[in-house]
């Protein structure tokens, strides 16, 4: 909301040197954030003044144009230039060249003197041109910065003015008035006026109101007016769609009157452009007192006015000459032709005044929210009327802001109101609220007096009852967001002032610290990183395709993935079923950035929706919702299990002095897996895999001692790779953290250590080429029995020496007894265990 | 070596002046070794099968019976007279030895090479810990919930009413089909009213997590960020104790001189309701008042919402965000500097925020 100064002060007390920001510092503190400035003169500086034209010499130039030039007289006739400076003429008529044609001889024009400077830090100074030394300008409403006019230079007689020569014309515009712009909370609907924005200011300064409403003379009762009938047979929550329609008369409008200046200025400065004096006067009337109000050219009307819901396919042509298709929740205007205008929303086109309706039908009317926020909604049409109709416009205020656009019409328009009018309608049940003695005290923590209450309350415009246990409140009728004691509360608190609320410190019960979920997430990224991985964040919106490549279920079928309605990017339209994507991109534009060697690493939820995602329906607010309706809720909220992936490209170290570093390859990733496992004291299985994502041979699948899968890490697919530009043999690994947590061990068993000696014994064993060492190790452990106390894999050979399609695994045994020194008999009898069936199992046979 | 050794005269074992003169000779000889080599030299000629004090030892066999005890105590005397200075003149050549060997191995610490990585946390979320691990240190709990959530959660929970303003304000990212009523949360609240509906009485919670708006990415903004909302539910409590807890925490935060103001404002879960700023006394440019979040006391239809008795506990409510702290905390100036994944902004944090 924009709020012209000089309109501000006809209702409330601001100082005469007060600016924009003054204002809005006072705002802010009843809650009015401040938003902008708006202040001609900050763009524009005189001087600036009115001038007659005198005469014109029309010059036909070469390049086919004709420019005017003009003398103009820029002083009263035998007054005193008092204006000094280059290019100011002693006596008072100033020679300019003009290169627009809309004005003659004798016209009263605003003319930019040498000094000026206009919108666009455009100088005016003495130039010479076309022969001529031209010293100022005639000025356009384009060139002053008030308008988009092309049509050429401002006549002020056109604009109903005939000022004395030499009058500062920036006065005469209203150019040195300033708004302030404050944010609106939605529920402060009422302060989209200068009635409300005064009311504040006051309450804000501690200075005296007063009401622009009560400036109006309304009669009491209306009667004899046009027809007009609320006829609405689908109301939206019980509320009709329309519970007020005032409509008056005015006859005899003269169409060519302009909008005067004072009136334009202030609309401007409100941010709304001047289009024609009855529509303007509307305009005016809702920025004065918050209700929109619509003129109609009564010749245009016929028959009775039927306020109802649109019926199926019905149609209009609304003000911007679109036509549009209603839906029969929209609730609208019409007469015998049909529908004249979305209600609270926009006019129609049919009945729209225009440059030759003298007879005009005011209406004011008062309708309900919701059915106006859904219509706006629904044919994307915000307005100035439908932003007020959708936050409540105050009941009351209908008669006298009709009453205030008669008064203007009659005033400016030359117009001649009818005595009789139109006010159909019913009233709302007024509300009141049972504010307890002492609950706003406790509620905000300042001590309240009686006197303090009563006071904020009664200075909102509430009528406070006394009884014993506290007060009866009935709220203004302006004041829809009123309802409970709550809200009163922050009233009161809002009115006293914030900054007297003093702060202590409650305490909470001991509490439990960071649960073990917590504790453990905190621990796996703290490892990733602590192992040199850089943590990165990425957004969760993928491709179709990218989730189809990375987000493999076990049988390697894409996940199901969820779809955003209106994503950011049609291309990035889906949440993710795994980080890896959003990691390859971080990776590339790294790359871009000149940094190949990567480790890069980022946690997070993946959005996995099951056989069922969402409600059919919302329970209402306010109360809490059945269990079987909690429950589907909950169960509705698809699954998102905290993810964490790695990729790795390039080098693993800065190449320097002595050092050379190493590519990382897929063991790098399967081995930080494996931390990953580590630090949270799971045991990860890795097995041969296949995912799509990744290089066939060399990935692993990493999976609970359980079997249930957990993950993958390895080298990423070449096709891959070189499809996103990524250095060959770039590795990743992705693991759902999840599962990780959920299969630590709760309490970990210590194990006995013994301090026997250690007896060691190597074995190397022949097996088929595809048979995986870890099979093989955890048969060695099997065969070994109790006195293996670790075995590992020190060597993998095939070639010579071994036949084709074999290869020989090198293992180390150690083996020590709990209870005694192990000799060499024991020891060997133990491998021979070992060895004996892995040559059951995979027909090994020892080197 | 240019000493002459008595290769031709066996000095008599009981001779003690000859002894003397072969042993002295021995202790010249091996201070007079330079290097361990020559000192090697000189002990097997001093102290070698054919060295004159061996010889004489030899000698010993043959003496009568009552000379050997006299000639074996003189040989076994300067015997360890030539031990000692052997060992000694050992010590110092190795001591010697070993230094220069040392020095020779002298490298330029400053050309060695970075062989580890230096990993490194993204500051969103280190910021994050420690700001729940103030909260905890005063006895609350952290609590956590999905991102994408049911509208039901979300608003409707929360008094957003389905027309209201306040409800299209939240620039939300809906997920096909819109009649499944999911939503991308639009804030961390939805966790505060699964906190209200799951936990006993009375509540201490911080919810931190991501939250997503439809704004594009630029300097200020981003679809996807990062918020912390407490939420304390208590018989008993007032803007005052909202007040207290917030300045608790900003001190802890950005120090002691660290302040909150309140000043009006709307929000559907809150009544009365608040924004929030704080003085940042670390600010660049200096200390000032910064405009950091909302907050308020819990809307009593949030209460209801979650089958809490309005009149009997009360609660209050602040969101703050985190990218917002980083801003203004640690002077990162552009928002898209958070969310490109560049290594070079977390590897500049480090562990540390």
């Amino acid at each position: 909301m924009r709020i012209p100064l000089s309109w501000l002060r006809e209702f409330a007390e601001v100082p005469a040197g007060a600016t924009a920001e003054d204002v809005m510092e006072e705002l802010v503190k009843v809650g009015f954030e401040e938003e902008d400035v708006h202040r001609p003169t900050d763009t524009l500086q005189g001087p600036v003044v009115v001038g007659q034209v005198l005469s014109i010499v029309k010059e036909p130039q070469t390049n086919g144009k004709t420019i005017n030039w003009c003398q103009v007289r820029v002083v009263p006739e035998g007054a005193e230039q008092t204006l000094t400076g280059e290019g100011i003429d002693p006596s008072g008529v100033q020679g300019i060249i003009c290169g627009a044609h809309n004005f003659v001889e004798g016209d009263k024009v605003v003319v930019t003197l040498p000094g000026a400077v206009l919108p666009g830090d455009f100088r005016i100074s003495a130039r010479k041109t076309y022969g001529h030394l031209s010293a100022g300008m005639i000025a356009s409403v384009r060139e002053l910065g008030i308008g988009e006019d092309h049509d050429g230079i401002l006549v002020l007689s056109r604009i109903g003015l005939d000022p004395e020569i030499g009058t500062d014309a920036m006065e005469l515009l209203g150019l040195y008035d300033q708004a302030a712009e404050i944010n609106v909370t939605p529920d402060r609907g009422y302060a989209f006026s200068i009635r409300g924005a005064a009311r504040e200011y006051a309450h804000a300064t501690g200075t005296t109101f007063t009401d622009p409403a009560s400036k109006v003379q309304a009669p009491e009762v209306l009667s004899g007016g046009y027809g007009v009938k609320l006829n609405d047979d689908a109301p939206i929550y019980g509320k009709p769609g329309c519970d007020r329609f005032v409509a008056r008369t005015v006859r005899g409008v003269d169409p060519s009157r302009p909008t005067p200046p004072w009136m334009a200025s202030r609309l401007r400065l409100a941010g709304i452009r001047s289009i024609s004096l009855p529509v303007d006067i509307s305009n005016y009337v809702m920025l004065e007192l918050g209700q929109p109000t619509h003129c109609y050219d009564l010749d245009k009307l016929s028959g009775d006015i039927v306020v109802r819901r649109a019926a199926a396919g019905e149609k209009i042509a609304t003000l911007d000459d679109k036509e549009r298709t209603l839906d029969p929740e929209d609730l609208l205007i019409t007469d015998d032709s049909g529908a004249i205008g979305i209600a609270g929303v926009m006019g129609g086109a049919a009945t729209e005044v225009g440059d030759t309706t003298s007879n005009i039908l005011v209406e004011a009317a008062h309708f309900d929210e919701v059915s106006i926020s859904r219509s706006r909604r629904r044919h994307k049409l915000p307005s100035e009327a439908s932003k007020r109709f959708e936050r409540g416009v105050d009941w009351h205020v209908a008669g006298i802001a009709a009453q205030r656009v008669v008064d203007l019409l009659v005033e400016l328009a030359g117009g001649t109101a009818d005595e009789a009018g139109t006010d159909v309608g019913t009233a709302p049940e007024t509300v009141t609220i049972e504010l307890p003695a002492g609950f706003a005290a406790a509620r905000i923590g300042i001590d309240f007096s009686e006197e303090q209450i009563v006071t904020a309350l009664e200075d909102l415009g509430a009528a406070v009852e006394k009884h014993d246990g506290g007060w009866t409140v009935t709220a203004p009728s302006w004041r829809h967001d009123l309802e409970t004691k709550e809200d009163l509360s922050e009233e009161i608190a809002r009115l006293v002032g914030y900054d007297k609320i003093p702060a202590t410190l409650p305490v909470a019960p001991p509490g439990r610290g960071l649960t073990r979920l917590q504790q453990q997430r905190r621990r796996l990224i703290q490892a990733l990183a602590d192992a040199g991985l850089t943590e990165v964040l990425s957004y969760p919106f993928v491709s179709k395709a990218a989730n189809d490549t990375f987000g493999v279920a076990e049988q390697g079928a894409a996940r199901p993935a969820l779809k955003l309605a209106n994503p950011i990017s049609e291309e990035q339209g889906f949440l993710r079923t795994s980080v890896l994507p959003g990691l390859i991109e971080v990776a590339k534009r790294n790359h871009s950035r000149g940094f190949r060697d990567l480790a890069i690493f980022e946690s997070g939820q993946v959005f996995l929706p099951g056989d069922t995602a969402g409600t059919e329906s919302i329970p209402p607010l306010g109360a809490k919702p059945a269990d079987e309706v909690l429950d589907a809720l909950y169960d509705g909220v698809p699954d998102q299990p905290f993810h964490v992936a790695a990729v790795l490209t390039g080098h693993d170290s800065p190449a320097a002095a002595a050092h050379a570093p190493r590519l990382w390859d897929w063991a790098d990733a399967l081995d930080i897996a494996r931390l990953a496992g580590d630090v949270l004291g799971v045991d990860l299985v890795a097995s041969q895999g296949s995912h799509q994502a990744f290089h066939p041979g060399r990935a692993a699948r990493l999976s609970l001692r359980t079997g249930e899968t957990v993950g993958y890490a390895g080298e990423l697919h070449p096709k891959l790779l070189a499809a996103t530009d990524m250095p060959a043999r770039s590795v990743a690994l992705e693991i759902n953290a999840d599962a990780l947590f959920e299969a630590a061990p709760d309490v970990i068993v210590a194990r006995h250590i013994s301090t026997f000696p250690l007896a060691t014994q190597d074995v190397a064993l022949v097996v088929p080429a595809d048979v995986p060492a870890d099979d093989v190790l955890d048969v060695l452990r099997e065969g070994a029995g109790e006195l293996l106390e670790d075995v590992a894999l020190f060597d993998v050979y095939a070639g010579k020496g071994i036949e084709d399609g074999k290869k020989s695994l090198a293992f180390g045994l150690r083996f020590r007894a709990a209870d005694r020194t192990l000799t060499a008999d024991e020891a060997s009898a133990a491998r021979e265990g070992a060895v004996a069936l892995a040559a059951e199992r995979f027909g090994a046979v020892q080197r | 070596m240019t000493e002459t050794l008595p290769g031709d005269a066996i000095p008599n074992p009981t001779d003690e002046a000859a002894i003397n003169a072969a042993v002295d000779q021995a202790v010249t000889a091996i201070a007079g070794a330079a290097t361990l080599d020559e000192l090697k030299a000189v002990r097997l000629a001093h102290t070698g099968e054919k060295s004159p004090l061996s010889l004489a030892n030899r000698e010993i066999g043959r003496l009568p019976k009552d000379q050997k005890a006299l000639a074996g105590k003189l040989m076994g005397a300067s015997r360890g007279r030539v031990n000692k200075a052997l060992a000694d003149r050992t010590a110092v050549l190795e001591a010697e030895n070993d230094a220069r060997i040392l020095l020779e191995e002298t490298v330029d610490v400053t050309a060695a090479p970075r062989r580890r990585r230096a990993g490194a946390r993204h500051p969103l979320s280190t910021l994050q810990d420690r700001v729940s691990d103030i909260f905890v240190g005063m006895g609350w709990e952290i609590a956590e919930g999905p991102e994408v959530e049911s509208e039901w959660f979300n608003f409707d929970a929360l008094n957003f009413k389905p027309d209201h303003p306040a409800r299209e304000m939240q620039d939300t990212f809906f997920v096909e089909p819109p009649e499944a009523h999911l939503l991308m949360r639009t804030h961390t609240s939805p966790v505060q009213v699964r906190s209200m509906l799951e936990r006993d009485l009375p509540i201490y919670v911080l919810c931190p997590g991501k939250v997503f708006r439809t704004d594009e990415l630029d300097a200020t903004h981003t679809p996807v960020f990062h918020q912390f909302e407490g939420l304390a539910i208590d018989k008993g409590l007032s803007m005052a104790d909202l007040l207290g807890t917030l300045e608790h925490f900003t001190r802890q935060m950005f120090g002691d001189e660290a302040k909150v103001r309140l000043r009006p404002n709307y929000f559907p879960f809150t009544e009365p309701s608040a924004e929030l700023d704080i003085f940042h006394p670390g600010a660049k440019g200096g200390p000032r008042w910064i405009e950091w979040g909302g907050c308020g006391m819990v809307n009593p239809n949030v209460l209801r919402a979650a089958g809490i008795d309005p009149d009997v506990y009360s609660g209050f409510a602040f969101g703050m965000g985190i990218e917002r702290a980083l801003m203004f905390r640690n002077e990162v100036s552009d928002m898209r500097d958070m969310i490109e994944g560049d290594v070079r902004f977390s590897e500049h944090f480090g562990m540390e925020i």
